[in-house]
């Protein structure tokens, strides 16, 4: 049986800190994995370590946004003709550690896009504060009756890919807060979609992108993206044809 | 009716409108493309203006009795609303086109590298001119 190639997508900005250590352990996750942090036009030496740990790096001129950084990376493993693609945060609040068992659903071709999240069957210790866990349970909620299929956590970055799902970002991926929209789309698009329970650490170091004052924007803007997005058509794409 | 005043300072800030609109395509500075509204613009008020019985005729129809030259203001609210709507998708269109080249920026960037690290001294390291020379 051939071995798939697999890239680990690792968007960073800022994130000199614990850039290195995340690439380290992915590398100690599966060896077979090539990391690719995509430095969004960080002002730190964020991509001069990550390259001298070994990662491929891409390196954006100017700040373009989480879901355009990403996306760098999906358009990447397409051109290199990747087979997976796992992706994970650069600030490490994803464990490198679980992604075999997220790796798992795409590599027995049984799904085309595995996200990693934290509230499957309320299994999991992720507590977050009220509000944002009311935010990200009416998203998951939304995404499920427009998608048509249930889903637990639609905010998680924390997401595995078959050449289909890297194909279909890498085409269309929303720019800003991507996560919720892109799951709307790979669902409208007919990929299978699986979802494996994972624990998130609390951040290292940086802050989180979504302050208060802009969490309101965030839930505008992506409830927005939703509703247009349900009235889209998407072609259908043959899930399970690698 | 409309008062005889307002119809002529209607029909000197249209005119002003166009002059302006064309001076700046004909130097160049603003493209036909994004011109073609605001002439449109321009002429719709100017004609407007100066053609007073037909003013009055669609205040008649659009109920407005008491002062037809509201209308006026009206139609060029309606099209500045039009020329801004114009401009966010404009913008929408240079946002994606912007982010799209970004990323290639990257991508090709480290093929460069990748290449350059492939066979040192061929690419980036040594100017064109003696890579000519070499060959």
């Amino acid at each position: 049986m051939r071995r798939d190639r697999i890239v680990a997508i690792v968007p960073a900005l800022n994130e000199a800190g614990v850039i290195g250590r995340v690439v380290d352990e992915i590398r100690e996750a599966d060896a077979r994995i090539e990391v690719v942090v995509v430095d969004d036009a960080s002002t730190d030496d964020t991509a001069g370590i990550a390259r001298a740990r070994g990662a491929t790096v891409l390196q954006l001129p100017f700040n373009v946004g989480i879901g355009g950084a990403v996306q760098t990376g999906f358009k990447y493993a397409l051109e290199q003709g990747y087979d997976l693609a796992v992706r994970l945060d650069g600030d490490g609040q994803h464990d490198a550690r679980e992604i075999p068992r997220l790796l798992e659903p795409v590599e027995r071709g049984e799904a085309d896009l595995v996200i990693g999240s934290r509230f499957v069957e309320g299994k999991g210790s992720y507590r977050p504060p009220f509000a944002r866990r009311m935010g990200i349970r009416v998203f998951a909620r939304l995404v499920s009756v427009l998608g048509g299929q249930r889903v637990t956590d639609t905010t998680s970055g924390f997401v595995a890919l078959d050449r289909v799902g890297i194909e279909l970002f890498a085409r269309d991926y929303p720019h800003d807060y991507p996560e919720v929209e892109g799951t709307l789309v790979a669902l409208r698009s007919g990929l299978r979609l699986a979802q494996v329970q994972v624990e998130m650490r609390v951040r290292e170091s940086g802050a989180s992108s979504i302050t208060f004052v802009r969490s309101v924007y965030y839930i505008v803007k992506v409830l927005l993206a939703l509703l247009v997005s349900s009235l889209r058509r998407y072609p259908r794409l043959e899930g399970g044809s690698r | 009716m409309t008062p005889l005043r307002a119809s002529l300072v209607g029909v000197v800030a249209s005119l002003l409108l166009l002059l302006i609109v064309l001076e700046l395509v004909r130097g160049r500075r603003l493209k036909e493309r994004y011109a073609l509204l605001w002439i449109a613009t321009g002429l719709v008020l100017l004609v407007l203006s100066a053609w007073r019985g037909g003013l009055n005729t669609i205040a008649g129809w659009a109920g407005v009795q008491t002062y037809p030259p509201a209308v006026l203001f009206a139609v060029a609210t309606l099209f500045i609303l039009l020329v801004l709507l114009h401009f966010s998708t404009v913008l929408s269109k240079l946002t994606d086109e912007n982010v799209e080249l970004a990323q290639r920026v990257a991508l090709l960037e480290e093929r460069v590298r990748w290449l350059s690290a492939e066979s040192p001294g061929s690419l980036l390291d040594s100017p064109p001119a003696e890579r000519v020379r070499q060959e």
